[in-house]
Parts: structure tokens; sequence; C-alpha cells
């Protein structure tokens, strides 16, 4: 087991080591001058090469690359270009805030997703098992602008219940900013509910049929047992996998939900920093979310590896 | 043997009909089937595919899939009605009264949960506490015979092996002390040796515990070795139902012998005698049908099997649906098939040109398991095929047999250049064969075909048959486009296809007619050596025969060599001129196919002989088992390889030196530190059959 999980972060290195140089080329490539960008379409050329200096954009690009992953590194990330503040403070607030979210998106989406699914797939073709299906391949098709706007539309706009806006301005009470939080976590909730009820039915079917099933009902055991025992241990196995790289998913995911409920998150951040070519603020959300996809996924792979016992011995 | 079934009945199924809704209609697959099962009986019930055998099987633990619907009938189990109940109280009749052994061990167990876990559960259900099930989950793990039995509680199913697996699920179904067993084929898809000691174990524990049993098989061998009663189940229907020594030695039932007739007995070979095959289809659900279900395949159907025939008592105890069965028991009625023209020349084994030499031949490759491994290059390898020497002669039969790991298939692979080989060589009418695929020539290609085991998988499915056959005919056989088509519908004649089947796809045809069409896309090119690879295995019962006939009628016609490869020694027996035995990817034995089953034998080819299950409930064998389970090709034992599990063990010389290859009279080859007059001293022929077996000695 110990190999397992030291050869499993090995490779999460290799692939952090490997996407900053990607985000570092890309951020290279990018046509357009910095310096310029920060000093403004007047500036001089000697104010220009100046800036340039300073930021070391004259530097050759491996010896760039590597003090900027070395400052990284050390949590010296720089200063914004566009609004000249510490990107460290910035981005950790921001980061906060969408865990929040993602927190509570996944607090709501997973037990309810994964109940309806393990309901629908128990009862395939009832009532309910239609019901789940139709409504989550709907729910798979909506793009969350969409959902968002219909939320907004009935319960802001509509019924006055909650806010539009989530900016999380004025105040900082729980009873602030739970009323806030609703609207965009139940947008990010119906995203992933279709998709994780749907994952989850499938699974509970497939395994049904498997005949070790048939051998556990034909033991006389409690259906109860049949279910939890043996159904629910190995269809929830690709689930949780899942539920794991969906937390990564959604630190990125949550660009589009951030926006529309104007949500300070990372992702409205990384919106802002690119239509401002904000380098270092890009470089650090890059990374951030590259780091969070990759601990997310290594810990699927461990809880798979935890949970599955062919896995777990090698 | 012990006292007998008593004669009170435990299970009586009546009249049950069962279909499965397809197409928008009903279809049955079980037709008023009546059967009685008396305690301490063990009943067999044979059928080939599409029988309803299964289905029937299911319908008694009344776990039918979703799609099935019991139409009529009743199903007493000690007199009350299973039929009346309901899931709830079904859950305690299962696993209490009846139990079922399924089929398939490998995904019959969970997966995820250890197996003391699994075989617990099932005995705490009767509300015994945790620690007492625990002990009793052990003493079942050893009266399974399993060794080391707190070790196999604390495993995964996939950490022992399939006839371990098999155990276990015994285990199961015994543990609450059920008063009727269900077993679903469980030896199916285990080795013939690991086959022989589960049925050792069956048969030991329905004799202490007096169990009854509904035994379901297709194999008449296991079912001769196992049931009291057999009853043949064909297209849903019961055609006859008897004790089984009556029903082997005096079937009355035209289907049921010509079943007996198809299946090759041990001993038997084509020298001597021609198996008679069972002409025709078996029918699919969907056939309408009037009149006797076998009417269509039966070689004595008159205009009176036009009318249904009921299932009669012909003696006490023996049922047959036939309308002619008393001509069949005065003898003046024949069943049988005409027995055909025995094939062709008698040629000595050892002579006549050489199609193909095989020098030395080792297949290894390598398994890299991590990345670390990958760097090292430290490789673990596969030793698949070790230093086979063989000679395959024209219009000759080598028959290659051996069981799962032995290293078959990959030889058949490698001499087709799908594999690479890394040692040896091979000479192909004496010119060097190169080792891959890509660097043998169309010439090359064109003088030696595979016909593949698997028949649903080896056709692209969107092909016509005319276009599968047409293939080989231009790309190796040097036909231009426009002479092609009447050699299409030559090729389907060779091999007993009617012409209109070349405009039909592969799924139309059934599992016999698919292997025709492979046979008939090897001859295309007209190939100087056929190499066919298990080709009868996934057939059904009835129709192997023709295709071993088929098969062997043609190499005798086209003068080609053939390698044979199965794990069924029976069959090898029947259908080789030489018969070479392989035990992880070594040459056991080399024999003529009339000196293979008469002493001197390697000690692994007399325990084969004794594992196969006898077509002859009172034939005799001696019973040699062979302990575990055949090594991984990765770690192979030391010495002779055979040692580990070898019964007739000689000590320290076995573990440490290379037997040597003696040689017998007749030029056949023992690998085995014992002098070969001293096996022919220790050893007596391995089995008897009660009766004559026609053709063999």
């Amino acid at each position: 087991m110990s190999r397992y999980v030291a050869r499993r972060l090995g490779f999460l290195i290799l692939t952090v080591i490997l996407t900053s140089i990607v985000i570092f080329g890309v951020v290279q490539v990018l046509p357009g001058d910095v310096a310029r960008v920060i000093l403004g379409r007047e500036a001089g050329q000697a104010a220009i090469e100046h800036l340039r200096d300073e930021l070391g954009l004259n530097l050759p690009v491996p010896v760039r690359y590597l003090n900027w992953i070395t400052a990284f590194l050390r949590g010296a990330w720089g200063d914004s270009f566009s609004l000249r503040i510490p990107v460290l403070p910035l981005v950790a607030r921001r980061l906060q805030n969408s865990l929040i979210l993602a927190a509570v998106a996944l607090g709501i989406s997973v037990p309810l997703s994964v109940g309806l699914g393990v309901l629908a797939g128990l009862r395939q073709d009832s009532l309910l098992d239609n019901a789940v299906s139709i409504g989550s391949l709907a729910l798979v098709g909506l793009p969350e602008f969409v959902t968002g706007l219909v939320l907004i539309q009935v319960f802001a706009l509509g019924l006055g219940l909650l806010p539009a806006s989530s900016s999380l301005a004025g105040g900082s009470g729980l009873s602030e900013i739970v009323p806030q939080l609703i609207l965009p976590a139940l947008t990010a909730t119906l995203v992933l509910l279709g998709y994780l009820a749907r994952l989850t039915r499938a699974q509970v079917i497939e395994e049904s049929g498997k005949p070790y099933v048939r051998t556990a009902a034909l033991k006389g055991l409690p259906r109860r047992a049949v279910v939890l025992r043996h159904i629910l241990r190995n269809a929830l196995l690709p689930t949780v996998t899942i539920v794991a790289i969906s937390f990564g998913w959604l630190l990125s995911g949550l660009i589009v939900v951030e926006a529309v409920f104007n949500y300070p998150g990372l992702g409205s951040l990384l919106v802002f920093a690119v239509s401002r070519r904000d380098l270092p603020v890009i470089q650090a959300i890059g990374m951030l979310a590259v780091v969070g996809y990759a601990l997310a996924n290594l810990s699927a792979d461990l809880l798979y590896a935890a949970l599955n016992p062919r896995i777990r011995l090698e | 043997m012990t006292p007998g079934p008593s004669h009170i009945p435990l299970l009586e199924v009546e009249s049950l009909t069962v279909a499965y809704a397809g197409a928008g209609r009903l279809l049955d697959a079980v037709r008023e089937v009546s059967l009685i099962i008396h305690e301490g009986e063990t009943y067999g019930l044979v059928g080939e595919s599409g029988s309803g055998k299964t289905t029937l099987a299911l319908s008694v633990m009344r776990y039918l899939p979703r799609s099935a619907v019991i139409r009529q009938g009743r199903i007493l189990l000690g007199g009350s009605d299973l039929l009346a109940l309901d899931a709830k109280a079904m859950r305690t009749i299962w696993g209490q009264q009846i139990a079922f052994v399924p089929q398939d061990p490998y995904s019959s167990l969970n997966p995820s949960m250890r197996i003391g876990e699994q075989l617990s559960e099932a005995i705490r259900a009767d509300g015994i506490d945790r620690r007492a099930a625990r002990e009793r989950a052990l003493d079942l793990l050893a009266d399974v015979h399993l060794p080391d039995p707190p070790l196999i509680a604390e495993s995964y199913p996939h950490q022992i092996s399939g006839g371990m697996r098999q155990r276990v699920l015994i285990a199961m179904a015994v543990s609450r002390e059920p008063k009727l067993l269900v077993m679903d084929e469980p030896t199916t898809g285990l080795d013939t040796t690991t086959q022989a000691t589960i049925l050792d174990l069956i048969r030991d524990l329905i004799r202490k515990r007096r169990t009854s049993v509904l035994y379901v098989s297709h194999n008449l061998g296991v079912v001769a070795q196992v049931c009291d009663r057999v009853a043949v189940l064909y297209a849903g229907e019961l055609l006859e139902d008897a004790p089984a020594v009556r029903l082997y030695a005096r079937p009355l039932h035209p289907y049921t012998q010509g079943l007996l007739d198809s299946v090759p007995r041990l001993g038997q070979n084509k020298r001597r005698i021609s198996l008679r095959a069972v002409a025709g289809r078996p029918p699919s659900p969907g056939d309408t049908r009037s009149g006797c279900v076998f009417m269509a395949r039966c070689p004595l159907a008159i205009e009176l099997c036009k009318e249904a025939p009921a299932l009669i008592q012909a003696d006490k105890g023996h049922d047959t649906r036939c309308h002619r069965w008393k001509e069949i028991e005065s003898g003046s009625a024949d069943p049988r098939q005409p027995a055909r023209a025995k094939a062709g020349r008698v040629q000595s084994p050892v002579t006549g040109p050489e199609v193909l030499a095989l020098l030395d031949v080792e297949v290894h490759y390598p398994i890299r398991r991590s990345l670390a491994d990958m760097v090292s290059r430290r490789a673990r390898q596969v030793r698949a095929v070790n230093g086979v020497s063989l000679s395959i002669r024209r219009g000759l039969a080598l028959g290659l047999v051996g069981e799962s790991g032995s290293g078959k298939t990959t030889l058949a692979t490698a001499i087709m250049g799908l594999v690479e080989r890394t040692g040896g060589e091979m000479r192909l009418l004496g010119k060097l064969l190169p080792s891959r695929i890509a660097r043998r020539d169309a010439a090359t290609l064109a003088r030696m075909q595979m016909i593949f085991q698997d028949v649903d998988e080896s056709f692209v499915p969107t092909m016509s048959i005319a276009e599968i056959v047409r293939r080989p005919l231009i790309r190796l056989g040097g036909s231009r486009a426009d002479e092609a088509s009447p050699k299409v519908i030559g090729l389907l004649e060779a091999v007993h296809l009617p012409p209109e089947y070349a405009d039909r796809l592969p799924v139309q045809l059934s599992g016999g007619e698919r292997q025709r069409v492979a046979i008939a896309r090897a001859l295309a090119s007209k190939p100087d050596l056929l190499v066919a690879d298990e080709p009868v295995s996934s057939l059904d019962v009835s129709v192997q025969a023709s295709v071993l006939n088929l098969l062997n009628d043609i190499q005798a016609e086209r003068d080609s060599g053939l390698i044979f490869i199965s794990h069924d020694l029976a069959v090898i027996g029947y259908i080789s001129d030489v018969v070479a035995v392989i035990y992880l990817g070594r040459l056991m034995q080399v024999a003529p196919a009339d000196e293979v089953f008469d002493p001197p034998y390697h000690p692994y080819t007399e325990a084969l002989l004794s594992a196969i299950p006898l077509i002859d409930p009172k034939g005799l064998q001696e019973r040699i088992r062979l302990e575990g389970d055949t090594p991984s090709p990765v770690e192979i034992p030391s010495g002779c390889p055979f040692h580990t599990r070898c019964p007739r063990f000689l000590g320290e010389v076995c573990v440490t030196v290379d037997p040597p290859e003696q040689r017998t009279a007749s030029g056949g080859l023992i690998r085995c530190h014992i002098p070969l007059d001293a096996l022919q001293e220790a050893q007596r022929r391995v089995f008897h059959f009660s009766f004559p077996v026609e053709g063999s000695d």
C-alpha cells in the first residue's frame, strides 16, 4: 500500500511540474507586451524598458521559469499587475470563498444525488426511476448559466426570497452570508446532481445483475443486507471517485456560476485577471487549479484503492 | 454404494411452463415439464444450450429474470407450493431449504468481501452469534477440503483459484443444511483435473448429508458420474427420464441416443470408428413448433410424429417422449445415424512428408508491473512455451492437449506468427519460417491457416459469408475476382453448407454453421497446414461430432497437416494420429493416438485420464487426483515442472534435474525420471467402460 501511495505521489508531482511549465509557457507566448499593458499606450519606450528589467522580462526563458517557480514555492507570488497589491492574500481570500461554495454544493448534491440514484437503480422502471432518469437527463443538458438565471428569475426577482447578487458585500455575519450562498450553491448542485444520480443509478443496476448478488440473495439474506453489504459496497466505488474528482472540477468549474452571481471567488477573479492580462494572478490561479485537481484525483485514487481489495494488495 | 434414494418425494415439478417476453410475444423456454426428486436423490438434467435447463433450475429457485413468466404449473417442495410464496417468504426457503451452487465461480462471490464474512453472514441468518458463525465457517471450509481455512477466510475471492472459489460456493450452499441443492453446471469452466476433485467433493458431501440434488449440466460424463437419475431436456421439453444406469445403457429416445453417440469415448479413434452426428441444427426459441420437437432432426421421424408425443412410461421409472420407443426397445428401429465409412487410409504416424517442424521452440514474454520495473528492466517473464520440438506430417493430425495455462494456444499463435517466438526454429516444408507474420510472404501465409476457438468473435459481423470466404481466395489463393464466386460456393459445399448461405450474415447462422464457415475460410488458400484451436469447445454436444467428422474428412481428402488443440483428451484421442500432452509449456508425452490410452503413461497423462468423467455410470476408473493448481508460468518449478503435483514423485532428482526424454518402441516420447519399464509395471490402464465401446479395444 505504501508503495502504491508513493507511486501515486510521484505521478502527482510530475504532473504538477509539467503543467507548471505549460502554464508558464502559455503566459509567455500570449501576444502583447506586459509592460505596455501595465503602463498603457502612451508610455515611452524608456519607461517600458525599465519596467521590463524590473519585472525580469528580459532574462532568458528557462531562468525566468526557475525564478518564477522557486519564488512561487516560497510563497512569493508577486504583486498583481493591475491591482498593485500582493497576489497571495488576494487569491487566498478568493480561494476561501470558492471552497465554501464548493463545499456547500457538494454537501447538498452528493447525498441527494447518490440517494436518488440508489433508489432509482433499485426500483428500475418504477415511477420514481423514470422521474429521476428524465429529471437528471434534463439537468445534465442544461448549462449552469441557464439554471442560474432561471433560479434568479424565480427566487430573487419573482418571489423576492433571496438576493440576486451574491457579492458578499455588506457585513460578514452568518445571517448575511448564508442567503447569498443559497442560489449559487443550488446552481452548482443542480449541475452535479444530474451527473451523479445517473452514474449511481447505472452502477446500481449493473451490480444488481451480477452473479454474486444472486448468490447473496439465494443465501436467504434479508433484502437490506443484500443491498447494503453486496450491491452498494460495489456500486458506490466509482461514485466515490467521481465525487472526489468533481471537487477538483468544481474549483475551476465554478467560473460561470460565480460570474452569474457576481460571487467573489477564484473564478470571477480569473475572469477579471484574464481581461487585464494580469499574469501573476493568472499564473497563481492556474497553479492552484492544477494542484487542486491533482489532489482531488489523488484522493480519488487512494480512496478507490482503500475501498477496493483488488487494488489494495498490489 | 451407500443406500440409494428413498421413495419420499421432496421436489415435485408439475407441468411447468416458463416463457420469456420477447419480440412482442411470449416464447416458451420450458414447456410442461414434470419431474420428481426423491429424498437423497441426485437428479441430473442434461441439455444443450437453449434447452431450458437453467430456466428450469432458476424456476425451482424462484429466481427468474424479470422478463420470465411462469405460465402454468406447480413446484412443490415437501408438499407445499413454492409458486404461492412471495419474495419475503422465499427468503426463509433460500439457503435453509433449497440452496444454489452457481456456474461461474469467478463472478459469483462478492469481490470486495472476505471469504469468511461471505460464508458466515449466511450462517448468521439463523440467529447464530458472530463468533460461533466464524467457527462454523472455518469448519465448513475444512469440510470442503480447503487447505488452511483461517487463511482462506481472511482472503478476498480474487486471491484464490477458481477451483477453490467453487469449493467456497459449495461450502456456502451446504452451510445451513438445506434439503435440496440446485447445482447449475458447477464444474463448467474448471480444468479437468480440478473438475475431478470438485466432483469427488460433491459426491462425498451429498452421500454424507443425504441431500437431494438437482444437477444441471451439458456434460454427459459429469452427469453419469454424479447422478442417480437423469432427464434429458431438449427445446424446453423433457424427452427422457430414467435411472442413470438405464439411460446410458439403453436410451429409448432417438435424441438421447444421438447425444451419447456424438461424443467420443476415451480410447476411441477415428481409424476404428466414425462419430455418428445428430443431423441439423438445434431449434431456436422463436421457432414455431407442432408435433415432436425433435422431429426435424430425428432419423426415425414418420408421419405420426407430426402429433406431439406424450411422456410415456416405457418401463418402471423410465419415461420417454417418443412414438416409436417400443420399436427402439425391441431393436426393430435403430435411431442411430448410419455409421459413416471410416476415414481413409491408415498411415503410420511417423512417416509421410513433413509439413511443419518445430525445434526447441520457446515463447517468453515480459510482464512489466511498475514504472520501477520498466526503468530497471527487471521485467519478469511469462515462460509460456519452453523447448517444444514436434513434427507435423502430411495427412496426419497432431493433437495437442493441455489444461489452461499449459501454453497450447500460445504455441499455436507462435506457429501462425501472431506472437513472436523467442527461441528455437520452425520450418514449413523445409524452409525456415520467420518468427513474425509481418515478415512472412503471401505464399507462406497461404500455406498455413488457423481456425479459432471463438466462433462468435472471429468474423466481421457486417461481412456476408461470401465476402468472408472470398477474401482469402483472392488475397492468398490467387483467384481473380470474377472466378472467386463459384469457388466460394464450392468451398461452402465442401463444408456441407447450402449455397444460399453465401448471402447471409454470421449472426444468422448457428454456432456449428459458423465454425463450418471458419473451416471454409481456412481452406480457401489450399493450405498445407491447418491449425485448429479448440474448434469444437464452444459448440453444443450434438453438433460437435459433425464438425469433427468434417475436419477429419477434409484433412484426409486434402492431405494437409493438422494441429488440433483441445483440453479434452477424449476429443484429442479421437481426431489425432499423434497426441502431444503439454504442461507448463513443455511436452510431457508424445504418443501415437492408439498408445496414449495404455501404460506406460507419463504420470501427468495418467492423472488427466483418471480425471475425465467417463460417459458410463458403471465405468471403472483409477482415482488419481492432483493436488493444488497448475503453477504460474512466471514461476515454473525447477527440474521437472510437474514435480510439485506429481503423484509418482521420486524425490530430489525430480526437483533438481531436468527429466530425460525416454523413447518408446513406437517412437513416442515420455519425459520422466521413472524408467519406462518401471512405469509400465506400476501402472494399469486407468479406465474401463462397463460395456464394450464401439471402435475401442
